[in-house]
């Protein structure tokens, strides 16, 4: 109920009539926005550019091991010849040398695999906790999160050890009897993909339990309302909506597993020659940079085809509002 | 007591409801949500539920769409027992207060949901989808996605959605309340409008009373998961069952008092050191202990005594005037303390009205303002 009184005049406002551009907070605004840019082109951009570099030279037994180098005192005379210097003939090594292509091959393989075993994987538990109630679900995401409290090479170390021939796994299925004589597990491309799975669940879970959790549940009621039965209702409305988290969980775990080193070359057989052992070998055990620096240029522009394609899931899921 | 036939329930004696609550009790933990609660519900019925907050009328609204389980008691939906059937399979559809559109579909895709659901053939799906557009008016929206539309078409998809696979009762949690008022209120009538058009059982939760009276042919008055009373909007306002619905619904003045007589030419109530005469009832008997409900509008008020100074009167002074446009309240201070409500319609310019602050004033009523109440 309202009294009537006059109402009180309007307080004056002389902030509001400067124009916005000319406010100090923009300038703020502009320098929070250039401070990642310069962290981007000094640790990204800048080491991207002396790797392309190194791809377009060639292998020296020098010091550094390569040539043309950029011989600054030599001024105009220097740039011209290590400008004609540069050329393309590694990238052609790597297309003539069939061990690289299958490497590369070999590591999509492993790669696309290990992220369907991911997603089987990690779907159910991100569902499981984000149906959790508001009590559990800290204490579940925690639980996820842990293994990151000890370093990544011990806990593949210790996979080690656990499937070893006289390891933790063939010792329970022996005792349980499920086998008769202790399995190979070591060494093969099963071990490879246990390690990967067990490594790269947390990426899995957290992107998709973020789409689940923040999923209103009145939906799925308005689903059963219209006659959608549970389990129908999880394919027509919870896995749509969960995309978005499907896949951010896959771009995660896909592009780092392409180049992964440590699982295959730790759990993996030497027969199964993943990118980045194959680079490793041929920066550490070879010494031939320039080839090294190339397959890397290589693995980027392939990682870059699946990036830019989430990058345009997620600007459609923007535009969404969602 | 005299009802317009428009206002009437559309119940008739007789036949049995399309739905029953029978004795239904539903706890959350040690807390009773609804509570032994029994109401009949008929065929072409506009039946709302009005409550306060947390009286339990939404989570009627869920049992009756089977998301909720009853603890105890049945419901029926027609003869048959709802116990058993599973919301996906119950002839009801929900209106959802967040309307709860599905984001990934277009409207089109979020009418056609249920229906798909029912395996209609292709050429009745869309045409079904047709017509429910053009029922609420959306037929150039049906490729838009839910976040492309505005508040009041977000409603529409709601309430088009939500009819589409013909329902025999529809429920509506609180349908209108996301929208501004004066949406609002025209959605109201369209809704009274689409009701009487399809003949369909509407149950409407709200805690709006306006709404409540505007669109339905019964309300039922809920508090703490009980039925306090259920009865026509007129019945509910003019008769209120106790205090509380009185209170509830609208503004009121409650006086308590001890009845001093009662026989065929009247009821004379004292109490608060005035008397009130009342029209004649049968069920109260002299000594009884009774209140008193007298809306504000019922109230005359006049700067001149009345003729008549011994019963149905109070002098005061004028302590506040609020100005709502249509109608001022007056808060009217009886020389021992007590306040009175009294509302007056602004049939001229508040800017020379008569009373103002502080003025002495006389407030008068008829036998037939003052409601007797037994509790």
């Amino acid at each position: 109920m309202t009294i009537v009184t006059p109402p009180p005049a309007p307080a004056s406002t002389p902030a509001l009539a400067r124009p916005p551009d000319m406010t100090p907070s923009s300038w703020r605004t502009r320098l929070i926005l250039y401070v990642p840019y310069a962290w981007l082109a000094a640790f990204f951009l800048l080491p991207f550019l002396i790797v392309l570099k190194l791809s377009l030279s060639q292998t020296e037994l020098a010091q550094p091991p390569y040539s043309p180098l950029f011989d600054l005192s030599a001024g105009f005379a220097g740039l011209k010849t290590f400008v004609t210097g540069l050329s393309l003939a590694n990238y052609a090594a790597l297309f003539s040398d069939p061990i690289y292509v299958l490497s590369y091959l070999k590591s999509l393989e492993i790669a696309i695999l290990a992220t369907a075993m991911l997603l089987l994987v990690g779907y159910p538990i991100a569902y499981g906790i984000a149906r959790a109630s508001a009590r559990w679900q800290p204490i579940l995401i925690m639980l996820v999160i842990l293994p990151f409290w000890t370093s990544f090479l011990i806990r593949v170390y210790a996979w080690i050890n656990i499937l070893q021939h006289d390891g933790l796994l063939n010792r329970a299925l022996l005792a349980l009897g499920i086998v008769r004589a202790p399995l190979v597990w070591l060494s093969t491309d099963t071990a490879i993909y246990i390690g990967l799975v067990y490594s790269y669940l947390p990426f899995m879970v957290l992107p998709l339990y973020a789409s689940l959790q923040t999923m209103d549940e009145t939906l799925l009621e308005a689903a059963a309302d219209l006659g959608c039965p549970r389990w129908k209702a999880f394919w027509s409305v919870t896995f749509p909506l969960s995309l978005p988290g499907v896949g951010a969980g896959v771009l995660l775990c896909f592009i780092p597993v392409v180049g992964e080193f440590v699982v295959p070359d730790l759990l993996g057989g030497s027969e199964t020659m993943m990118i980045g052992q194959t680079l490793w070998t041929e920066f550490f055990a070879n010494k031939d940079w320039p080839i090294a620096s190339t397959i890397a240029v290589v693995l980027l522009a392939l990682l870059v085809v699946p990036t830019l394609l989430y990058e345009r899931l997620q600007t459609r899921q923007i535009e969404r509002g969602g | 007591m005299a009802m317009r036939q428009g206002f009437a329930p559309r119940a008739v004696p007789g036949t049995t409801p399309l739905v029953r609550f029978d004795a239904v009790s539903k706890r959350f933990g040690a807390v009773p949500a609804v509570d032994r609660l029994s109401l009949d519900i008929y065929d072409r019925e506009f039946f709302a539920l009005l409550g306060p907050s947390g009286c339990g009328k939404t989570t009627l609204l869920r049992l009756l769409a089977g998301f909720e389980v009853p603890d105890d008691g049945r419901i029926l939906l027609g003869a048959e027992d709802l116990a058993s059937v599973p919301p996906y399979r119950r002839p009801t559809n929900m209106m959802f207060q967040s309307y709860a559109l599905f984001p990934h579909l277009t409207v089109a895709g979020n009418i056609a949901f249920g229906l798909k659901q029912d395996g209609l053939a292709k050429a009745e799906l869309a045409a079904r989808v047709e017509e429910m557009l053009a029922l609420v008016k959306l037929q150039d929206c049906a490729t838009r996605k839910p976040h492309q539309l505005s508040g009041g078409q977000r409603q529409r998809v709601a309430l088009a959605r939500s009819l589409a696979k013909r329902p025999k009762v529809l429920l509506l949690d609180e349908p209108l309340a996301a929208l501004d008022r004066k949406l609002r209120e025209e959605t109201q009538y369209e809704l009274i409008e689409l009701q009487a058009r399809l003949g369909t059982t509407f149950v409407i939760v709200t805690h709006d009373q306006e709404e409540a009276m505007t669109v339905a042919h019964r309300i039922g008055v809920m508090d703490q998961g009980r039925l306090v009373q259920v009865a026509a909007p007129a019945q509910i306002y003019e008769q209120p069952a106790s205090r509380w619905v009185a209170q509830f619904i609208g503004d009121v003045n409650v006086f308590e008092g001890r009845v001093v007589s009662a026989d065929e030419a009247g009821i004379v109530v004292a109490g608060a050191g005035r008397r009130f005469r009342l029209a004649a009832r049968d069920d109260v008997s002299p000594g009884a202990h009774v209140w008193i409900a007298l809306r504000p509008e019922k109230i005359d008020m006049s700067a001149i005594a009345p003729i008549e100074t011994q019963d149905n009167c109070a002098e005061g002074r004028v302590s506040e005037i609020g100005y709502l446009g249509n109608v001022s309240m007056y808060k009217v201070r009886l020389d021992d303390g007590t306040e009175i409500k009294v509302s007056v319609a602004n049939r001229t310019s508040v800017l020379e009205r008569a009373i103002g602050r502080d003025d002495r004033v006389w407030l008068s009523w008829t036998n037939a303002a003052g409601v007797l109440l037994t509790r």
